[in-house]
Order: C-alpha cells, then structure tokens, then sequence
C-alpha cells in the first residue's frame, strides 16, 4: 500500500466500523426487548382480594405476581393499642369498609426469605437471619432494613387490587411508608 | 466485467432452482380453484324485501336464536344447544350484515341445499322466497353499522371453530378463573372445560370429526384456498361436512382480517421494521464498497 | 523457557506479546496470511457462510429462551409466545428460518465453486474432506431444527427418515426405536432431537469449522486459474512494497475488505427474504399442529434434501436405500475419483467442463422431480435422472484419466 492511501484508507474503515456499530445498537435494542417479561406475564399481575373475606387476628397468605401477600385483618384492641403506643404504625394499615387490613409482600426485606407469623407474641420472625417485624410488619430488630413492603394496591369497594395504583398507596409513597415494589 | 457475468449466472442458477421448487411445484401439488367472487351464481335473485313484515315473520326465530341487538336471549346456553341440536346456533345480531342477502333469502328456504351440507341442523324457515326476503330485509334493517373482524370471526366461524390464540373456543371466551391457594384446584376452570368437552364431543359427532383451530390457518393455507373454501367448501374439500356459510365481501374481509390477527400478529412489524435493515445493508454496502476501493487503490 | 519481562505493564502490548505471541498470531492468522490476488466473489463465500452461521447461532439463542422442548407445548411456543409474544421473537424466528434455507444455497455455491475450479486436489483433499463432514454436520443441523416446531412436516419427515435406519429388507425396527426411544416420534424423540440440534451438532459444526479453516492454512486457497503460485516470493514481492506486482494479496484487511463488501450484497438480499419473502423458508404445511393420526397429502423435504430424496423415491426400497445411501457419501469421493492432475477451471479441462455442467444440471432435475408428487412423467423423469447421477459418478475416473495434461 502506498502511504498516501493510508488517510483515506482508515478514514472509510472508520466510517464503515461506525456505522455497522449502529446496526449493532440496533440488534441489541431487539435483544433487550427479546428479555423483557412477556405481555401475558404483565397481564397477569393483578390480583384482586375480597377483604369480606378475612377473619381478624388471622393471618392469610394470598399469591400476587408469584410472590406470598399477607393479609391480617386487625382487630379493634390491636388499634387501641397502636394509637397509644405506635401511632405511627398505624399508617401502615389499609382502610376497607370498616377493617384495618395490613397487606404487604411476605418476603423479608433483608434477603427475601418468609417471615413467619408468631400469634402468641403477635409478630413475624424471619428465620433465615432473625429480623423481627411487629403485628403490622413494621420492622423491630435488625437486620431488615425496614418493614415489609406493602404492593401497590387500589380500593375498589370491599375489594382491594393488587397491582393497581391508588390514591391511597400513592399517598403512602409519598410519606415513605412504603418502598415501590 | 467477468464478475458480473458469473454472478448473472449464479443468480439464473438460483432462480430456476426457486422457480422450480416453489412456485412450479405447488402449482403441480394443489389443483386450482376458481372463485366466483361471492356471487353465488347458482341461485337466483331474491325479490325485494319488506323489513316491517319480515319482523313479525322473524319473531319464530328466537325459539332457537338469541338477537343480542334487540336485548332477546337464546332459549338455551350454548352447550344445551348443542345437546339439542349438535351446535350453537348463532346469535343474528350480525346476520343482514356479513351475509349476502340472496344467499340468505334461499337459505332460509332450504338450508341443507343451499349450506351443501347434508344434515344442516336448522329446518327451512320461510314459507316463501318472498317471506325470505322479507326476513332478510328485518335482519339488514336491524344490523350494526360497524362490525369489528372478531364478532364477524364468532358469528361465521366460531361455534365450529376454535381459536386459541385468540382465546377463544366454540362456547365462547376462556374465561378468566382464579385457582384455590391452598390446593391450586380452579373449579372455574374445570367446569368450564368440562362444558367445552360436552359441546366438543357432540360438535364432532354432529360434523363427523372436530373442525380444527384455525388459530394459525393463515399461514397453513394461502389467502386464496381459505376465501375459496369459505365461498363453497365442496370446491376444495370435497364430500366436506362444512356448510356453504354465504358470506358477503364485508364478511369474508373481515374473518380474513381476524385470522390475520391471531395467525400472522407481526405482520405490521414486519413492514414497519424491514425498510430500515434494508436500507442499513445499502448504506453498509456502500461504504464497504468504498473502504474495499480504497484498500486495494494501486493492487492492479 | 521463555523470556518475561518484569517491567512489562500488565496488558501492555509486550505483556501480552510474552504470553500470547499475538503479533506472530496476528501475521500467521491475517496480515501475512497470503491469498492469491486472482479471485473474484464466489471466494467470499466462506466468510459468507461464517456470517450466515452467526446469524443462525444468535437468532437461535433467543429462540432457546422461549421455546418448550415438549409435544404438549412445542408448537404454540413457537407460533404463539416466540411469534406474538416475545418482542422481536418473530424477526429471530424468521433470520433462523431463513438463515437454514439460504445457508444451503451458499454451501451447494460454496461446493460448486470447488469443484468448478478444482479446489480440492493436489494437497487441497483435507479441505474438501473436512467440508463435506460440514455438509453432514448442517443437515443434521437442519433436520434436527425441522423437528422442534413439531409441526405436521415435523412429526412425518421425523417418522420418515428415522424409518430409513430400518435399512429396508434388513427390518432393524429396533434400531428405529432406539433412535427415537419410543414407537413413534413423540416426547423422547422430541427432547433428544432439541439436545442434538442446540449443542452436539452445534459443537460438533464449531469444531468443524476450526478444522476446515486449518487445512486451508498450508495449501492456501485455490485461484480463478488454478495456477501454483510461489507464495513466499509473492509474499516478499508484496512486503517490498510492490503489490501490484505481487500475486498475493494480505487476508487482512486486502481480502477482508472485498468479502465485506460481497457480505453487504448478500445481507441486502438475505433481509429481504426475511421480511418480505419467507415463504418459501417456512412450509405452510408445518403449521399445522403434529396429528400422528393423518399423514398430510404432500410431504416432501426442504429444498435442500430434495435431489437425495429424489435419488432414494424411485427404486424399490433396498435399491432406493443404497442409492441413498451411496448418493451421501460419494461427494467425498470426489478428490479420488477425479483421476487428473490438472488443477484448472472446468471450462479447460475437456471434457470434465460437459460433466460439471451435466452433474448440476442433474442435481436440479433430481430436486424439482423430489418436490413433484411422484406420479406420471415426474416419476419418469425422475428415474432417469437418479440412473443418470450415478451414471456421472462412474464416468469421472474414465475421462478425467484421459483427460490432456495442462
């Protein structure tokens, strides 16, 4: 090759590179949407809960997009009881016809094994790594980071969608109560 | 240029090797059919319909048909019916509108003759071509001014066929059902499979077998093949238990349309995404072109 | 033992050298890997075909990702989740489709080219040998691929084929269970298939394909004249600078370039099918979900299989099974059978350019009259040119030993 060549020579290789790096760009867009969940998947979230449903003090687990929803009607001593020693906790609760509800993703939020309910001391011990939440899932020993979170849900009469986004959960994102799952 | 001449004479290669194998070759493997544009020719035309006196002729029909647009139900669920009858019969909402008319005027003179389908379930309904006429007038008077491709699809083809990529089998949509969370058990579910099993059962031995999905028909059989069958399935099948169903131009559109739907969804895709590839590998060329003209400059 | 500098930055270009001799990899592999400057397209078709293979290989990965390897489920994953559901599923579906189709027409040109020019004697046997065992390797490849939508083409050319290893009157039905580890083609034929068709074959292609590269390395690729070049005086000519006296040009980046180019030309044509012309890559007749209980009215094999197929349909079965059987294996004859030693373009060599041209002209007839239903004039014509194709096998030791030295 004669030098004079060369400029032009690497200027079109250049240009040839960059534009086959484009179409590139282009296949790994059509690659990354090939791995986003499927419409059926997305559809599938939503699980709609009929709250008449749940006796108080007893602890149901629901499925919502593969993962355990507790659900724990409180009953009134358990409100008397929060307004005068936690009241904050009380944010937590969701409010349907006249039931205080605490619904939330049964996964710890340290490493997401199941805490299990304890009935006698009235809260969730997770066995994995021993963090301790109370009756409405707010975190009291370490080493969550903080309380279960509560999925995103809508108020539709008795019934409550999961996967939904209301007011009220908005509301409870707004004053941090929560995390976005 | 000697390059070009050999590849003129790959490409002719190529193309013979093509010709031969795909459209020479099914020319030879399936006869053809000539369509006759839905005119229906082999019956002649209906007199002209009075819509006030075919509603009060009309009014029989609801002994076994539902007309969902003036809010009358069928007598009976659709797997009653077909216990009864061997299919469910159709809801007429749709009828004056994807049915040609003349087709429907003697179809309700003699249903078994004019569907060419031996044991046609529904007994001839009028009592003259002009009473026809007049029924046909009512049910164009009362039809829906749009349809969309899937009611056409469920009113024309549904009750026989299947479509589960549409979610849809011959008694209806799946419905959505929610399994119980400690044993995983929909009962939902299972009775409404057991209802499509009944309606399937007595479906098959209505028509001699189950007619097949046509969730992905288009893309097993060509466009041609399913309007000509459509227009008179003893054309291509013949000795077949499918009924003549008389569709319109609108009707026909429209099923091909919902079968385009479930059968070829990336079709849009296709034409949106396929003109920018192309045009990619023209730019690519083209530079290629130009960086191998300036890598071999002074080689010859 | 060799030198390591301690000095040397880790990854520096000396670094690297030290370990992994990348500059003599470099040399040996690319830019003093020398090829004959007297080429035109056709000898960009290996590099066509490497292109084609990768476009099959990252295709079928997202393929993987969706499809359900079971008779329950096969089909609707294919034509259901990978078609309407996944996100670009369709355009992978259809590169594989195609791609599997058209990488046959580049091998047969890719073979063709060979023996037109006479690649593949006088110390080029290795590289024909090793191409025909990629033959081999990608129809299985393909068949195996042909299986997994579990389609009605699918479900009978499985039970087709797998019943050619009865090998006719030798009744071996056992050996036919035992490849499909049932009665029929079902579940467990359908797993061992989908085993073979995303990793032993692929494998076995990949190491194929390392292999028919190496044996290209010391004979060097053929040229449009069939001419012996001195490729280390070319090689010094070129190095001095005088390339256009030089009859070699470097791999990288001379031939590179223009095989970049001849790739966007075939890219152009290869997404055209894929978007606008894919029929003829997916058989109408494979969707139709797999019914061991009809066989369909026209089975046939792609368009690839067709001139094998052909040569097996027209003779009573044990006839038609060793004629299939010998029409397999006897491209890897070629270089022992063709007794010349003339390495030359077909067109100079006598009578060797009539056999060329009858042999693909043959194989045509023999793919057509495989697609036609076997009845009438087609079985005739058929016959003919199945007596006919290995009537060419047993001429070409006879005129290519009469065949004048150039």
């Amino acid at each position: 090759m004669a030098n004079n060549t060369k400029g032009r020579r690497d200027f079109m290789g250049m240009a040839l590179g960059g534009f086959t790096a484009l179409g590139g760009l282009g296949a790994l867009y059509a690659m990354k949407r090939t791995w986003d969940p499927l419409p059926s998947v997305k559809a599938a979230g939503f699980t709609t809960l009929n709250m008449k449903d749940y006796k108080e003090n007893e602890l149901v687990v629901e499925k919502w997009r593969g993962k355990p929803i507790f659900v724990l009607k409180q009953s009134a001593e358990t409100i008397e009881k929060l307004k005068k020693e936690k009241p904050d906790d009380l944010k937590r609760l969701i409010k349907v016809g006249d039931g205080h509800y605490t619904v939330c993703v049964g996964l710890c939020t340290h490493l997401g094994c199941i805490p299990g309910f304890r009935p006698e001391t009235q809260d969730f011990l997770c066995a994995c790594h021993g963090g301790v939440y109370d009756i409405t899932a707010e975190v009291t020993k370490a080493p969550p980071p903080r309380g279960l979170d509560i999925p995103p849900y809508k108020i539709d009469g008795d019934k409550l969608v999961l996967g939904e986004t209301g007011p009220e959960y908005e509301k409870m994102l707004a004053d941090g109560i929560t995390m976005p799952v | 240029m000697k390059e070009l001449k050999i590849l003129g004479i790959v490409a002719a290669f190529t193309l013979v090797l093509y010709w031969g194998v795909e459209p020479f070759a099914h020319s030879q493997m399936h006869k053809h059919v000539e369509g006759e544009g839905l005119k229906y020719s082999d019956l002649k035309p209906a007199p002209k319909g009075d819509a006030a006196r075919g509603e009060a002729l009309a009014a029989a029909c609801v002994g076994c048909h539902s007309i969902n647009v003036k809010n009358m139900p069928a007598p009976m669920d659709p797997v009653m019916s077909a216990q009864t009858y061997g299919v469910n019969p159709p809801d007429l909402s749709l009828a004056g509108k994807v049915m040609d008319e003349k087709f429907f005027a003697h179809f309700l003179l003699n249903p078994a003759e004019v569907t060419k389908s031996k044991h046609f379930a529904m007994p001839p309904s009028a009592g003259s071509l002009q009473d026809a006429a007049d029924i046909v007038a009512y049910f164009k008077s009362i039809a829906p001014k749009e349809v969309t491709p899937k009611e056409t699809y469920e009113f024309a083809c549904g009750r026989c066929h299947a479509n589960r990529y549409g979610n849809w089998t011959q008694i209806g949509e799946v419905p959505k059902t929610k399994s119980n969370i400690k044993t995983g058990v929909d009962l939902d579910a299972l009775e409404f499979k057991k209802n499509l099993g009944i309606y399937q059962n007595k479906l098959a031995d209505y028509m001699g077998k189950l007619p097949p999905d046509l969730s992905i028909i288009i893309r097993a059989r060509s466009e041609h093949f399913l309007e000509t069958l459509v227009e008179n399935p003893q054309s291509q099948l013949p000795g077949t238990a499918m009924p003549r169903v008389g569709l319109n131009k609108e009707g026909m559109e429209k099923v091909i349309e919902y079968l385009e739907e479930t059968g070829d969804p990336s079709k849009h895709a296709r034409s949106a995404v396929g003109p920018w590839v192309i045009l990619f590998f023209f730019i690519f060329t083209i530079l290629a072109y130009l960086w191998k003209k300036s890598i071999w400059k002074g080689h010859y | 033992m060799a030198h390591f500098d301690e000095n040397a930055k880790p990854f520096s270009h000396q670094w690297l050298n030290e370990r992994l001799a990348i500059d003599t990899l470099k040399r040996v592999l690319s830019t003093e890997y020398w090829i004959p400057k007297n080429i035109n397209f056709l000898w960009a078709m290996g590099m066509v075909l490497a292109a084609t293979f990768g476009l099959l290989l990252i295709s079928g990965i997202f393929l993987l990702m969706y499809y359900q390897p079971n008779v329950d489920l096969a089909f609707d994953s294919v034509n259901y989740t990978i078609m309407s559901e996944v996100g670009y599923g369709w355009l992978w579906r259809h590169i594989h489709g195609v791609g599997a189709s058209v990488v046959f027409l580049i091998i047969y040109i890719h073979m063709f080219t060979g023996i037109y020019y006479g690649s593949y004697k006088r110390g080029r046997e290795l590289i024909w040998l090793s191409g025909m065992l990629l033959f081999v390797a990608f129809s299985a490849e393909a068949f195996s691929g042909y299986m997994l939508p579990w389609g009605q083409m699918s479900y009978w050319a499985g039970m087709v084929i797998t019943n050619l290893f009865a090998g006719g009157s030798l009744h071996a039905d056992s050996l036919v269970e035992w490849i499909r580890g049932d009665y029929v083609p079902g579940q467990a034929f359908l797993n061992r298939f989908f085993m073979l068709h995303v990793l032993l074959i692929p494998l076995a292609i990949i190491g194929l394909i390392v292999l028919h590269f190496g044996t290209l390395r010391i004979p060097h690729v053929n040229n449009q004249d069939g001419e012996e070049i001195d490729f280390e005086e070319a090689a010094k000519l070129y190095k001095e600078g005088k390339v256009k006296e030089s009859k070699v040009i470097p791999f990288n980046p001379v031939f590179l370039s223009k095989d970049v180019f001849v790739m966007g030309v075939y890219f152009i044509f290869f997404f055209y099918l894929v978007f606008y012309h894919f029929e003829f890559a997916m058989d109408p007749v494979n969707f139709d979900p797999a019914d061991p209980l009809k066989t369909p009215a026209h089975i046939y094999p792609e368009w690839y299989f067709l001139w094998s197929y052909e040569v097996l349909r027209p003779f009573s079965t044990d006839v038609g099974l060793i004629a299939f059987a010998i029409a397999q294996v006897i491209f890897f004859m070629l270089p022992f059978l063709d007794k010349s030693p003339n390495v030359a373009p077909a067109s100079k060599r006598g009578l060797f350019k009539y056999w060329f041209w009858a042999m693909l002209i043959d194989m045509i007839v023999l793919t057509f009259m495989g697609k036609l239903p076997p009845e009438g004039i087609w079985s005739t014509i058929g016959l003919l040119a199945a007596i006919f194709f290995f009537v060419l096998w047993i001429a070409l030791p006879i005129i290519t030993k009469k065949e004048k030295k150039l």
